[in-house]
């Protein structure tokens, strides 16, 4: 029959399995196998301050999570259920953010706050309520948009009053996005790193910030280590509940919903009143870093920016943070990442659509990096790679290697569901005309994946661009990257040092911010292959 | 599209193709070996640089400098790429890091005291002229009211400076009692940064350039002969004074880095930074005292710089013991 | 008594309805006739307050409630796609409408029973709704809509998407079950043997 080679699969799979055994399953196992010694856990345990820390994450998150949830609902309800000029427009101003490098979020809000809500919570939470509107509007407006808008016609014709209609119509049948969203938003401010690290100084860290701290400020890589598999199990545990909680089934709705035009005035005030607020909200910010970088001692000054290339102090005496040089060493990891990310992903989607049934399991395998936490995964990289056979810390590719892992679950995510939606029929088709299996297979599966690899390949390096967490533990003296120096920069107390910081965080923001525009303009050409998150 | 991506494939590569892989190009004419030292130490454009550029040209090893943060930043990086350093000589590990980088086993061999000096409070004499106000002069005036919000210290788990400062108020109120100074200290609006540099030319309202506003911070007894050298116009008495009670001996290594590529080079550049020629500079340019004791002080160093009487010391075995603990400990009751 | 005046409604450039005028007496059975696209099913948003109209009135019983919400107007609309709540049981459905009248729990259930055996679906109380069959969703539909006593209540096309044989035994039942509650009725439909055997008089768009 229409069979393909029996190797086919092994090949495809065979690099992908192994970079994902080598450099992720084997440093999360070194770091487990390090905690569970006898008398680590002990030491760990008791360091100071432990709980305190773990109490910040939980609080933090929690606040972060319900705060994000009120403040998206409105901007949600307004992108799913209204058409209106610029909604595009304000589609992305929302999503945006979302995929920008923490250390931009973290620069923008240094800038935007006052000094006196530096290193304080609720910074980090101003930070992180901005970052994760995205989510909520996609996850509980896509939902929202197919509830059929008829439904709440009915409530009102059965004289519900419009908050009535929300308490006992939306929000039950809108539960299942909300507890989705909620969990994703939860999940991300637990692990959240460089918002925290940026924001919330020496006195506030949370779980990620002091695994970070532990080890490459203490050097106690033993109780760095230990704080991992802490988070680790929270994290399990937060996973494992919420999957409960969503196995519900999913409602059958009727007759979809359908975006409408504002009609009422009450209605044209929401929409204009919303959507300004909105872009506000995601615009401001981001601005604002803009604008701080080119202020200096209250009055506007291109110093910072002229300056960019050195760093000194007092003449001769610099602060060892070469800006430009980052920049380059930035870009150079960025296209390498986005190369390995790229063949990577490739070579595991077409394995795994080659696979069908079995291919589900490379395929949550590669997603494991994802819902771990970078920093474990640096940590980890850090001290499993500094022993023979496998002395490669000091080796210029890990670091983007590192980023790969995160990067390759987007390429497979945005590659799958186009092979996957490849008649049969086509194969056939091909096989008809004369073509082996292997050639069939050639002609059609590959082609199709052209389009979205290119897209995905811009999403990689986006990603490589702003990767701070893993990056942090791995960087080595003349080979920092661009979040690294922002965070040096930024960690300063003199002005020009942190106008640099806004600088360079500008540039970072520009440039992750054109490469994610033109990424999702191709997306949107190709019929909407949509790269799906977590 | 597919020009774009062709185009954007060939940039890339490039790219890469330039990148550097972190020293050792083909090319084995002149060696070239990395000193690592703390943020403070001189890149280019000062006589210890231009000794160095001497030493250069004399051997034919060219030296490249590299800074990465304060010496307890620069220690735990040793600790986490020993045997895979970052570079082949290091500069700067103090009395209170020492037993982090040899636990660490950083070094090849012994590292050797290549300087020293005192750890004190500094204060700036204009401030506390202009508002009437006596300096402070012992380790407790910092917890009294009127100098509430006055005072800058760095953090002891980044700087060896605030390591070294820490370890002073261990040895002034006991091993037992010094979490409540810091506690009171904390209650007084102590400012806490990073590293030494970031405290003194960031934050001191004494420092020459500084736009910062604190007239109290922990520096070093030779700083004073800092601002007289640098003065802009020249003065010639010191702008700054040293509480000569908050002192702490502070002795700086320097030492060979275990798997280093260039052994031969390395210990040769650690020769030389013993020597005289180098040491020399020490002075004026570090305002640090050299250790090597065949070398003159100059004047503004000996006129100015403040040497206590009676600073605090630490013996090793101690400081080994329990410097985690006590970083762990100031942590809590300072920052959280 | 229902009257709707010079009603005019535009989508854009579109003018769907052009000063459409009706009237319903009390407990009288209407029913619009027209082919699709004409406009009728919007006529019945703007009468239940759903559609806000460019030009006209809606009346009931002398007041004027053309600017009154929907949730104030007490006028119920059977939907063409039943548009039952789907998290909910059948009895909740039912007792939607009273609920949201803060209707007394115990008068509550009653009604909801009464309006449960009046359609026949009295032993699928506590089914949910996603279970019911095409006719049985009708039903409840109806049950539903009737339950907190509208002052008019609107069908819009009702019994499409049925078999024929169901479709007749259906629309006898609503004709009686119609009559039997006084019901002041508009209904909207294309079907003319569906509108003679519910309706009292005819109108057409």
């Amino acid at each position: 029959m229409n069979r393909r080679p029996w190797w086919l699969v092994p090949a495809l799979a065979g690099a992908p399995v192994a970079g994902l055994a080598l450099f992720y399953l084997l440093p999360v196992a070194t770091l487990l196998a390090r905690v569970v010694q006898p008398g680590s856990v002990s030491d760990a345990l008791g360091t100071p301050g432990l709980r305190r820390v773990l109490w910040f994450t939980l609080w933090q998150a929690l606040v972060s999570t319900a705060l994000t949830m009120m403040v998206g609902f409105a901007p949600a309800y307004l992108l799913a259920r209204f058409r209106f000029r610029f909604r595009g427009a304000l589609l992305a101003m929302v999503t945006v953010p979302f995929m920008l490098p923490t250390v931009v979020v973290g620069a923008a809000f240094l800038a935007l706050l006052p000094n006196s809500w530096h290193g304080s919570a609720r910074a980090v939470i101003v930070a992180h309520v901005f970052f994760n509107i995205a989510v909520v509007v996609r996850l509980v407006g896509a939902m929202w948009a197919v509830l059929p808008t008829d439904l709440t016609a009915a409530a009102r014709t059965l004289g519900a009053k419009p908050s009535q209609v929300l308490r006992f119509i939306v929000l039950p049948l809108l539960r299942p996005a909300l507890y989705a969203a909620s969990t994703v938003v939860f999940l991300f401010t637990f692990t959240s790193f460089g918002a925290v690290k940026l924001l919330g100084g020496a006195a506030n860290p949370t779980l990620e910030v002091e695994i970070a701290r532990r080890a490459t400020q203490l050097g106690d890589v033993d109780g760095a280590a230990m704080l991992s598999l802490v988070q680790l199990l929270i994290l399990g545990v937060v996973v494992w509940w919420s999957s409960r909680w969503q196995r519900r089934s999913s409602l059958h709705l009727t007759g979809g919903g359908t975006a409408r035009v504002a009609r009422s005035r009450h209605e044209r005030h929401f929409v204009a009143v919303a959507s300004g607020l909105t872009a506000a909200i995601m615009v401001v910010p981001l601005v604002v870093l803009v604008s701080r970088s080119i202020r200096l001692g209250g009055a506007w000054s291109l110093n910072a920016w002229r300056t960019l290339g050195t760093s000194e102090v007092r003449p001769g005496v610099s602060l060892g943070i070469d800006p430009l040089a980052s920049l380059l060493t930035s870009l150079r990891f960025a296209v390498v990442a986005a190369a390995i990310s790229v063949a990577i992903g490739a070579l595991a989607s077409l394995a795994i659509s080659a696979a069908r049934r079995h291919g589900s399991l490379l395929d949550v395998g590669l997603m494991l990096p994802l819902g771990t936490s970078a920093v474990t995964i640096g940590l980890g990289m850090l001290i499993t790679f500094d022993t023979a056979p496998f002395d490669w810390r000091a080796s210029w590719w890990l670091i983007p290697l590192g980023h790969a892992l995160v990067a390759t679950p987007f390429v497979v995510r945005a590659v799958l569901p186009v092979l996957r939606s490849i008649p049969a029929d086509q194969r056939a088709a091909a096989a008809t005309l004369g073509a082996s299996p292997l050639r069939a297979w050639l002609a059609v599966d590959v082609r199709r994946v052209a389009r979205p690899l290119a897209a995905s390949a811009g999403l990689a390096a986006a990603i490589s661009l702003g990767e701070f967490g893993a990056t942090t533990f791995l960087t080595r003296a003349g080979r920092e990257t661009m979040p690294i120096t922002i965070g040096r920069l930024l960690g300063r107390a003199g002005e020009i040092p942190r106008a640099q910081g806004f600088a360079l965080a500008t540039i970072l923001l520009v440039t992750c911010g054109l490469i994610i525009g033109s990424v999702s303009r191709a997306v949107r050409a190709d019929g909407g292959v949509h790269a799906r998150g977590e | 599209m597919r020009k774009v991506l062709l185009t954007g494939l060939a940039a890339g590569l490039l790219l890469v193709a330039c990148a550097d892989d972190g020293g050792g190009t083909a090319t084995p004419a002149p060696a070239a070996v990395t000193l690592v030292a703390y943020d403070s130490f001189p890149t280019k454009d000062t006589p210890m640089n231009d000794a160095i550029a001497a030493f250069t040209a004399d051997t034919g090893i060219v030296v490249n400098i590299v800074t990465a943060g304060d010496t307890g930043t620069m220690v735990t990086k040793a600790v986490l790429t020993a045997g895979n350093p970052e570079g082949d000589v290091m500069w700067g590990v103090d009395n209170t890091l020492l037993s982090a980088a040899t636990d660490g086993n950083v070094f090849e061999g012994e590292p050797s005291e290549v300087d020293f000096g005192d750890v004190c409070v500094n204060y700036d004499i204009a401030w506390f002229a202009e508002r009437g106000v006596e300096p402070p002069t012992t380790m407790d005036d910092l917890l009294r009211p009127r100098y509430k919000d006055l005072l800058v210290v760095q953090n002891p788990a980044t700087s060896s400076p605030g390591l070294a400062f820490l370890m002073a108020t261990i040895a002034h109120t006991g091993e037992d009692d010094w979490q409540q100074f810091w506690t009171d200290l904390r209650a007084n609006g102590v400012e806490v940064v990073d590293s030494w540099d970031s405290a003194y030319y960031e934050r001191f309202s004494g420092a020459a350039g500084s736009a910062g506003d604190k007239p109290l911070v922990v520096s070093y007894g030779s700083s004073p002969p800092a601002e007289v050298v640098f003065a802009d116009p020249p003065r010639d008495d010191a702008p700054t004074g040293v509480v000569g009670s908050t002192c702490f001996r502070q002795i700086e290594y320097v030492g060979v880095l275990r798997g280093t590529k260039h052994p031969d080079e390395a210990a040769r550049l650690t020769s030389f930074l013993l020597s005289e020629p180098f040491q020399k500079e020490l002075p004026l340019t570090l305002f640090v005292y050299p250790a090597n004791p065949s070398v003159a002080l100059p004047e503004v160093f000996t006129k100015f710089a403040v040497v206590p009487t009676n600073p605090f010391t630490f013996d090793p075995e101690t400081i080994a013991a329990n410097r985690q603990q006590w970083q762990d400990q100031w942590t809590e009751i300072v920052l959280r | 008594m229902l009257a709707a005046n010079d009603i005019t409604v535009r989508f854009g450039e579109r003018t769907v309805l052009d000063r459409v005028s009706l009237e319903v007496a009390s407990g009288e059975v209407v029913a619009l006739l027209g082919p699709s696209g004409v406009g009728k099913s919007t006529l019945l948003r703007v009468i239940a307050g759903l559609l806000l109209a460019d030009g006209g009135t809606v009346s009931l019983d002398g007041h004027d409630v053309t600017m009154l919400p929907s949730h104030r107007r007490n006028i119920g609309l059977v939907f063409q796609d039943e548009q039952l709540f789907p998290h909910l049981t059948v009895a909740e459905n039912v007792g939607f409408g009273l609920r949201m009248q803060h209707v007394g729990r115990t008068d509550a259930a009653e009604r909801v029973q009464e309006l449960l055996r009046l359609v026949g679906l009295e032993p699928l109380a506590n089914l949910h709704v996603t279970k019911l069959s095409g006719g049985e969703a009708k039903r409840v539909a109806l049950a539903r809509s009737l339950a907190p006593r509208p002052a008019v209540l609107l069908l819009d096309e009702p019994l499409t998407g049925l078999d024929r044989e169901l479709h007749d035994r259906l629309a006898a039942e609503l004709a009686v079950l119609l009559r039997a509650t006084c019901t002041t009725a508009l209904l909207v439909t294309h079907d003319f043997d569906e509108a003679t055997t519910i309706a009292d008089r005819i109108e057409r768009l």
